[in-house]
């Protein structure tokens, strides 16, 4: 083990990168929450109606609607075949996250996104165990039951429960008990499970890392001949097992990250002090050939 | 018996564990879900849904709960239902008509809105909305029924005349005066719920209840003997005898010239 594994998660990118270029996607992704959650509420909160609804189904300038493609395909299993407009909105969705990686809903949109990211924060601050890791294919056996009890029920079953929708719409129309969810969800991240809501149970994240199988944006691992292994990039991703086969790839593997799970989140690419990631496209097979230097640690942080 | 002898591999033994468990797991955490989607079918009374509504459990395979009939709602009648505080399914829109009752627009924007179809598009009226009936629950308080005009709930209707009337009979407390009854005609009320939003007392005696509990249902094969033989224009079975009426005659008449009958018998100092 390098002395650099050691070092807290970042610091050498930090210190080559400054924070705000270790930071960089990290800041655009909160932005990017931030923006879509404040698009919801100009409405209620100044009066400015651009955007209507909630993340379930909404309209934007009067004539742009946008439905989620799980609750219309949970409606459409309960039995209700739906109008035009939901039908339309729900293929723009899954048309753009087809393109841009689906689950980057989960980490560019998702309200509960940042409650998660606060919970894996104070998860490593504290130094907890682990806990309990179902399998990653958890999520999708969570996702078919979702749809059969809601084929069984005749109801849209998981939006009784669905934290996203719940939150968001809390923040929209009125919160009611819905922090108490989301309570339960920081809890459950916390205590029982690290990474647990997002990365292993939740049915909305699996939809929408099918619907990105075949995304066009990507990450890939281009300059990974520079790679000092150490390990940041493993310890801020939250599908870490994703990296794996792009940056220890052999020569001729592509160096793209093709798993649908990765969420787009680009925290490799801020916590790398050797640039190995870069954001491109999924038939992009460019590999660098020559190493960066290598950047020695300072002598402070030698072991 | 062959194939139980033979070695199982380690992978398919932990694969099939594996499957097993997170199956189980599956078939408690859906059963679970499935528990909570049968709660949440039970409407409340109070809780009435928007114009074109699909009936209930339709509803909820329908309704995504974007909120965009709320939003379209020019007179703020329509709510999401709060997790925890409001009673309908969490995210569904609902009214109270007690607090803020349906003014029934014309252009019926919440139905425009509705992306999915849960609001039915194929209604074009708002006079044909059935979002519950109004029933006059309380008769005893009921102010008109008490021999005063109150008249409100009658005034405020906007389907009078044909969703409430007034129905006059004897007041036969007073003995001379007139008792107003409103009355529900069930065919015309569309449920919008004015007439319980502004009855003068501290609770309503008129009530938006929704149809399931505010009306009973006629059995498909009843056949009413007057509509019957008013469709047909004659007597439902052909050569039926109609004897003539028993009538007593007046004094000093002829039985047989009024078509009457003579009495069989004659009650003891009685005026004939």
């Amino acid at each position: 083990m390098s002395a650099k594994t050691r070092l807290p998660v970042g610091q050498e990118a930090i210190r080559i990168k400054g924070w705000f270029g270790a930071h960089r996607y990290l800041i655009l992704r909160r932005l990017s929450q931030s923006f879509f959650l404040g698009l919801f509420l100009l409405g209620p909160w100044f009066g400015i109606w651009w955007v209507v609804g909630t993340l379930a189904g909404s309209r934007t300038f009067e004539v742009l609607p946008l439905t989620d493609p799980l609750v219309l395909l949970q409606s459409i299993a309960a039995g209700h075949l739906p109008e035009l407009t939901a039908l339309v909105g729900a293929i723009i969705v899954l048309a753009v996250y087809a393109l841009i990686g689906g689950r980057v809903y989960c980490s560019w949109v998702c309200p509960i996104n940042p409650v998660t990211d606060a919970a894996h924060w104070l998860h490593e601050r504290l130094g907890l165990q682990k806990g309990w890791q179902p399998k990653r294919s958890a999520r999708l056996w969570v996702l078919g039951t979702v749809v059969v009890v809601s084929a069984l029920n005749g109801t849209i079953a998981w939006e009784l429960v669905n934290p996203v929708t719940i939150l968001h719409r809390g923040l929209v129309f009125g919160m009611g008990f819905a922090w108490v969810v989301v309570a339960a969800v920081f809890l459950f991240d916390l205590l029982v499970s690290r990474r647990g809501w997002c990365s292993h149970i939740c049915p909305v994240g699996a939809f929408y890392g099918l619907v990105g199988t075949k995304s066009v944006v990507r990450v890939s691992a281009a300059n990974r001949v520079s790679c000092d292994d150490c390990m940041d990039c493993y310890a801020v991703c939250p599908e870490n097992h994703v990296i794996s086969p792009a940056l220890k790839g052999k020569p001729g593997d592509t160096p793209v990250i093709l798993s649908p799970d990765c969420t787009n989140c680009g925290r490799c690419i801020d916590v790398c002090a050797v640039d190995v990631f870069a954001f491109t496209h999924r038939f992009d097979p460019r590999v660098s050939e020559t190493a960066k230097p290598a950047v020695d640690a300072p002598s402070e942080y030698a072991a | 018996m062959s194939a139980t002898l033979q070695p199982k591999s380690p992978g398919r033994r932990r694969f099939l564990a594996e499957t097993a468990r997170v199956a189980g797991g599956c078939a408690v955490a859906g059963s679970l879900l499935a528990y909570v989607a049968r709660d949440a079918r039970a409407l409340p009374a109070e809780a009435l849904r928007p114009p074109g509504a699909m009936p209930e459990t339709d509803f909820l395979s329908a309704c995504i709960r974007c909120g965009l009939c709320v939003r379209d709602c020019p007179y703020d009648t329509l709510k999401l239902a709060e997790l925890g505080e409001d009673d309908p399914a969490t995210g569904t829109p609902y009214f109270t008509a007690r607090d803020v009752p349906c003014e029934m627009c014309d252009d019926i924007p919440c139905v425009a809105a509705c992306p999915t179809g849960a609001l039915d598009p194929g209604l074009k009226t708002i006079d044909d909305a059935r979002m519950g009936t109004a029933v006059l629950v309380d008769q005893e308080n009921c102010l008109n029924f008490l021999g005063l005009r109150c008249d409100v709930c009658y005034r405020v209707c906007p389907v009078i005349d044909e969703a409430i009337t007034l129905e006059t009979s004897h007041n036969a407390r007073s003995g001379k005066h007139a008792i107003f009854a409103p009355t529900v005609h069930a065919d015309h009320c569309t449920g919008c719920g004015l007439c319980e939003k502004s009855c003068v007392l501290p609770d309503a005696a008129i009530k938006v209840l929704p149809i399931r509990l505010a009306r009973g249902s006629s059995a498909d094969h009843y056949r009413k003997g007057w509509e019957e033989k008013e469709r047909k224009g004659a007597p439902l079975v052909e050569g039926i005898i109609d004897l003539p009426d028993r009538m007593p005659a007046p004094a000093g008449a002829a039985p047989e010239a009024t078509g009457g009958f003579e009495p069989a018998f004659k009650l003891p100092g009685g005026a004939q």
